[in-house]
């Protein structure tokens, strides 16, 4: 397993370093970052699915970091988040080699095929990481690589400012992590995360408790929760689609992932209310993004903010289970992070699908605009089927895989009335209500986002030039949307995994049976057998034509223009918008959105009767950002000035802040 | 293993054949209500016949979406006919899957009907589409809070299992919290049937259509499937409203007697719960768009109160 | 109550709360109830003459297909509302076509049979034969009224370019100006049954 590791560390090396040497082709630095991308993200799928079989190892490098050196090892739980980053990295890598080509005129594929490898490289890692100081740099140089990435088209105003806000946020949740991390590995006595689980219980409440908080807005920040998730609309859409398709799909998932190991591993079993915390963190994430992304008609940025949403429901299960688990019922507990896990591995194979199909039609419009795309289907029908089905999946709708892991939550968090408290059955029952609506306006999102973009009319000539995409990115696509009917179908692949990661995170058998066919949660409390609803709904779906015919239906079919009153012109600006299908949505969820409406009209200026041009917004207002993110930019703006007194650019002054804060110092370590 | 079979066909035909029967039964007793003579039961059948004898003229801007979607919905509501208890309390496949199953395949084919009304370019589609997703959307809470209520009282959120712990404890029928689930349900029922006052199934009018906008390009076969597919989808939400919650006569075993009365006591009840419909649809007019939400959010209230009180009560 | 205004209020009956809207639902629904069936039979004697199948001939698909069911759209290629008027009495409960299989649907698609009122106006013109395309096999075309068949007072005018059988080919015509809805009534089930 060791060798699997470092030969998947050699070939993202090979990656870096060869796309670097052929910096002045390229062309061939493209494929050679990229393959060897391809390549070394195969062997960490292979490492991580013999690490999710039950293969270990543990290594130390001692020398290379202080304290403690480089520790890696892989657990069950490690190896599963390895395979969900290879299952986003190995399509990821195989689209950029086709989708990077538009890239060759204008920017350094170099640094590009650098980056991207030291990214995939640190991602791999992450997980892999068994002391804080391996952690944290890992975690560091993650964030940077997909910093450079996002800083592609660094050209575009755009992009710089989310970049900015990318870095701010990136690392005022890197700060949150180093903090809660010492505190803890002083309380602790030990660097080593392996020591943590024992010791926690007897560490004093408030320092657990601070630890808690710290770590779980240090994860929370990169998993893009609400309210800290005001990065993540502006950079993912910013970078690469490819690379959007990454971060989106699978370097959020880090931040579940530490989520997971703060509360079922490292800090052992917690009090109610840190799962009650995650709870409602994550329905308010899960509704809020996806009111957020209806209203949105940036086709990326659309997409991001269902990450928050996702987020949102993956993290609905990684509450639940905290909680079950602080009540003593690790069965449940089971049960609901492994539908939290499940979930994780479906959003990262529909997110990355998706975004790589708004990369491939970015890549043939040259638009992110939905109001600008339309009639796609014609022009990029494989482009259409594979955003179909990330469309389905997205939407939790039975046979595909959003269905499955969202089905779990939904019977994880009804069987909560076996907790006997009053709080917690009240939070678990607007929580059922929160994944309700998400799910629902998750589908009408999806209609939106589809039925717009694809069906009816070109609304632009862009779309109506659209070509369809070259093989690699459709066999890409392809890939993903095979992954996503395969999960769906047949989950005990994934569940016979998740199964045993979960049990030795719980410490109890959890409530979940599966046989090849069917799914049952907690007995006979609730089965569904995806296998079958497909199945069978082919059967019926095939019969039905055989049926038709049986009964001597007519078979003729003309074709004639759409139904318009009779009117004469048929033009695409007939067409619903996206902003009119989301309109009733902004009126009835009006109190978040605060809707801003616009009206200008210039009347021609001999005659009112005559209008020369008509200009009308409405758009919605992000309040969270208005009312907590300005106040504190303000309050860092009015430091930042106070803090400008201290620069006086002579250096004598310098050298007495820097004998102060020695002497402080050496009184503090005293 | 051949009963198994013959239960499983009885279901499907109970719903493929049952529901323009059904439908012809609500407009005749609303013709009768408004103190007309109405066309025959049998016209839903006669109307169906129709539309599959004639051509189908299809929008030259659809794709196959368009195409798909009609006979997508049709099996989407004849797979949800197998897995529903409709005669007995041992459905045969009623093991792939639970009743929230059965809410995501709904989904399912709303989803395509969406899309479908999209898929032509018209004006009237896309506000149908967006329309019929606002209440899809704002449905989705009541019934899950609604099924919540449910599964609190019977321990399980399997069909088979509701009904048959209706049939064995009919205490538990006397429930206040199982009124209210059944009324916030039904609620949803109408909503999601395209039933007053949500959606006029009867209007003329464009701007006030919900269901009938997303199909108003349908003709010959495919509108025919969409319809059937309607009238399905409806008789479906009486048979589990009627069999989650007033499970009597549902047959317990499979002999030919059990199952005769039940089929004869499901026809009791749909037709009592398509009656109350036409009343309601003699007197209620149609709610404005922007005043669904309140309805759906006061129906949303009741499951709460259904839940809640499962929580006080014990 | 009736209009709407509130949107719970119709639960409200069962809650128990809001008298005065639960005492007016009662009277509503006692009125509801007490009303007989009005619809009267059909009289078909006096209208015979004024109804005439032409043109195109109605084969014996279209009957066969259309005998029991039969769904109209409605055209007014320009009339004065005189034709609507009456048309629209056939939905209520006196005439009730409804018993018949008649049905009025918003969409050509959905429909098997055009009821074209009015003398073509040069707008209407296009529109109609849209219309009519938009109309899937088998369909059948009747005109109502006298303008519909010869233009009546409006021959000649400026924005008038002629009959309806100037646009589409007609099946059956309904004399009258306006004709009574038993006439058009009458005119539709000819179209059905002459040749049955």
């Amino acid at each position: 397993m060791l060798r699997a590791l470092a030969l998947a560390l050699l070939f993202f090396a090979a990656g870096a370093v060869g796309s670097l040497l052929a910096g002045s082709r390229p062309g061939l630095a493209r494929v050679l970052g990229n393959t060897f991308a391809l390549f070394g993200a195969t062997v960490a799928l292979g490492l991580g699915l013999a690490g999710a079989a039950g293969g270990t190892f543990e290594v130390v490098i001692p020398r290379l970091l202080p304290i403690g050196g480089v520790a890696l090892g892989i657990d069950r739980l490690s190896a599963f988040f390895v395979v969900v980053i290879a299952v986003g990295a190995i399509p990821s890598a195989l689209y950029a080699l086709g989708y990077t080509r538009v890239y060759e005129k204008r920017h350094s594929l170099a640094g590009m095929g650098l980056a991207f490898n030291a990214f995939l490289a640190a991602m791999v890692l992450v997980p892999l990481a068994r002391n804080v100081l391996t952690f944290l740099v890992l975690w560091e140089a993650m964030a940077l690589a997909s910093y450079f990435l996002v800083m592609t088209e660094s050209e575009q105003r755009d992009t710089e400012s989310a970049g900015w806000v990318y870095l701010v946020m990136t690392h005022a949740g890197f700060a949150c992590l180093l903090v809660g991390f010492l505190l803890m590995s002083r309380a602790a006595g030990s660097m080593s995360f392996a020591d943590w689980r024992g010791v926690s219980p007897a560490i004093g409440g408030t320092t657990r408790h601070a630890v808690f908080l710290l770590l779980a807005l240090g994860f929370g920040s990169k998993a893009g929760v609400i309210p800290l998730h005001i990065w993540l609309p502006r950079a993912h859409p910013a970078a690469p689609s490819h690379v959007s398709a990454l971060m989106s799909g699978v370097m959020i998932k880090l931040g579940v992932y530490g989520l997971v190991r703060v509360g079922f591993d490292w800090l052992a079993t917690g009090p109610a209310w840190w799962g009650g915390a995650v709870l409602v963190v994550a329905a308010i994430s899960a509704i809020l993004g996806v009111l957020y992304a209806l209203v949105e008609h940036d086709l990326k940025r659309l997409l991001a903010y269902h990450s928050v949403e996702n987020i949102g429901i993956i993290l609905l299960g990684v509450g639940a289970g905290m909680m079950f688990q602080s009540y003593n019922l690790p069965a449940l507990a089971g049960l609901a992070l492994i539908a939290g896990l499940y979930h994780t591995l479906n959003h990262a194979t529909f997110k990355s699908l998706l975004f790589m199909g708004a990369g491939a039609i970015l890549h043939a419009t040259h638009t992110r605009n939905m109001e600008e795309m339309g009639g796609l289907i014609k022009r990029m029908p494989w482009t259409a089927v594979c955003f179909l089905v990330g469309s389905v999946s997205i939407a939790a709708l039975p046979p595909f895989n959003g269905f499955i892991s969202e089905w779990l939550t939904f019977q994880s968090l009804l069987l909560s009335f076996q907790i006997s408290s009053s709080a917690a059955n009240l939070i678990f029952v607007l929580s059922v209500a929160a994944l309700a609506l998400t799910s629902g306006l998750a589908a009408a999102c999806f209609i939106k986002a589809f039925g717009i973009s694809f069906l009816a009319l070109p609304r632009s000539e862009h779309a109506r030039e659209a070509r369809e995409v070259d093989f690699t990115m459709r066999a890409a696509m392809a890939l993903l949307a095979l992954a996503c009917v395969a999960f769906g179908v047949a989950p005990f692949g994934v569940l016979f995994f998740l199964n045993k990661a979960v049990s030795v995170l719980t410490g109890a058998p959890t409530d979940v049976h599966f046989g090849w066919n069917s799914v049952m949660a907690n007995d006979s409390f609730a089965s569904v057998s995806p296998l079958w609803i497909a199945v069978a709904l082919v059967a019926l779906l095939s019969a039905i034509p055989v049926g038709l015919r049986v009964a001597g239906a007519n078979r003729r079919r003309r074709y004639y223009e759409t139904w318009g009153c009779g009117r004469a012109l048929q033009t695409a600006r007939f067409e619903y918008t996206a902003t009119a299908f989301a309109n009733p949505f902004k009126r009835v969820f009006g109190l978040l959105y605060r809707p801003v409406k616009e009206l200008d009209i210039q009347f021609h200026p001999e005659s009112r009767f005559f209008v020369r041009t008509i200009a009308f917004r409405n758009e919605a207002r992000s309040i969270l950002e208005e009312a907590l993110y300005n106040p504190l930019r303000r309050l860092a703006q009015f430091l930042a000035e106070r803090a400008r007194v201290l620069q006086s650019g002579n250096i004598h002054v310098y050298l007495l802040y820097v004998l102060i804060a020695l002497l402080v110092l050496v009184m503090l370590a005293r | 293993m051949l009963t198994k079979i013959l239960i499983e066909v009885i279901q499907l035909l109970v719903v493929a054949l049952g529901a323009p029967l059904l439908l012809g039964l609500l407009r005749k007793l609303k013709a009768r209500l408004q103190g007309r003579r109405g066309a025959s039961v049998l016209q839903p059948y006669r109307d169906l016949r129709k539309l599959l004898a004639k051509e189908a003229v299809v929008s030259e801007n659809t794709s196959w979406i368009f195409r798909f979607t009609p006979y997508l919905l049709a099996a989407v509501m004849l797979l949800a006919s197998l897995l529903l208890p409709i005669l007995t309390t041992h459905t045969p496949l009623g093991f792939i899957g639970n009743i929230i199953v059965l809410m995501y395949l709904f989904l399912l084919a709303t989803f395509f009907l969406a899309l479908a009304g999209l898929d032509a370019g018209s004006a009237f589609g896309g506000m149908g589409s967006s329309r019929e997703m606002v209440i899809a959307a704002l449905a989705e809470p009541t019934v899950m809070i609604a099924i919540f209520a449910i599964a609190l009282r019977v321990g399980s959120t399997s069909l088979d299992e509701i009904v048959r712990r209706g049939t064995t404890e009919s205490l538990l029928l006397l429930n206040p919290g199982h009124l209210l689930a059944f009324i916030a349900l039904f609620v949803v029922a109408l909503a999601e049937t395209g039933r007053l006052p949500v959606d006029n199934p009867a209007t003329h009018l464009e701007l006030t259509m919900i269901h009938e906008a997303m199909v108003l390009e349908y003709s010959g076969r495919h509108l025919a499937l969409v319809e059937w597919a309607a009238a399905m989808k409806l008789l479906l939400f009486l048979v589990l409203l009627s069999n989650l919650f007033f499970p009597w006569g549902v047959a317990a075993t499979s002999t030919p007697g059990a199952l005769g009365l039940a089929f004869v006591a499901l026809g009791a009840k749909v037709s009592a719960l398509a009656a109350i419909i036409a009343l309601l649809e003699t007197s209620l007019a149609k709610l404005r768009l922007f005043l669904v939400p309140e309805l759906l959010s006061g129906s949303l209230t009741l499951a709460l109160l259904a839940v809640l009180s499962f929580f006080f009560v014990r | 109550m009736i209009g709407g205004r509130d949107a719970a209020a119709w639960i409200q009956p069962c809650l128990g709360t809001g008298a005065l809207e639960t005492t007016v639902e009662m009277m509503l629904l006692k009125k509801i109830l007490r009303t007989p069936v009005v619809t009267e039979p059909l009289v078909r004697a006096e209208s015979e003459e004024q109804v005439e199948v032409i043109g195109r001939q109605i084969d014996a698909w279209a009957q066969r297909v259309l005998g029991r069911s039969l769904h109209i759209r409605e055209v007014d290629a320009g009339s004065c509302n005189g034709c609507e008027l009456e048309i629209i009495a056939l939905n209520n409960p006196y005439y009730d076509v409804e018993r018949f299989g008649l049905h009025f649907v918003a969409s050509p698609r959905h429909a098997d049979c055009l009821l074209v009122t009015g003398p073509v106006t040069r707008n209407m013109a296009d529109p109609l034969r849209r219309t009519y395309d938009a109309t899937p096999e088998p369909k059948i075309v009747i005109a109502i009224g006298d303008c519909a068949i010869d233009c009546g007072v409006f021959a000649g005018g400026y924005g008038v370019i002629g009959p309806v059988s100037a646009v589409v080919p007609v099946d059956v015509i309904v004399r009258g100006c306006p004709p009574t809805p038993q006439t058009v009534l009458a005119g539709i089930l000819a179209a059905l049954q002459t040749h049955g």
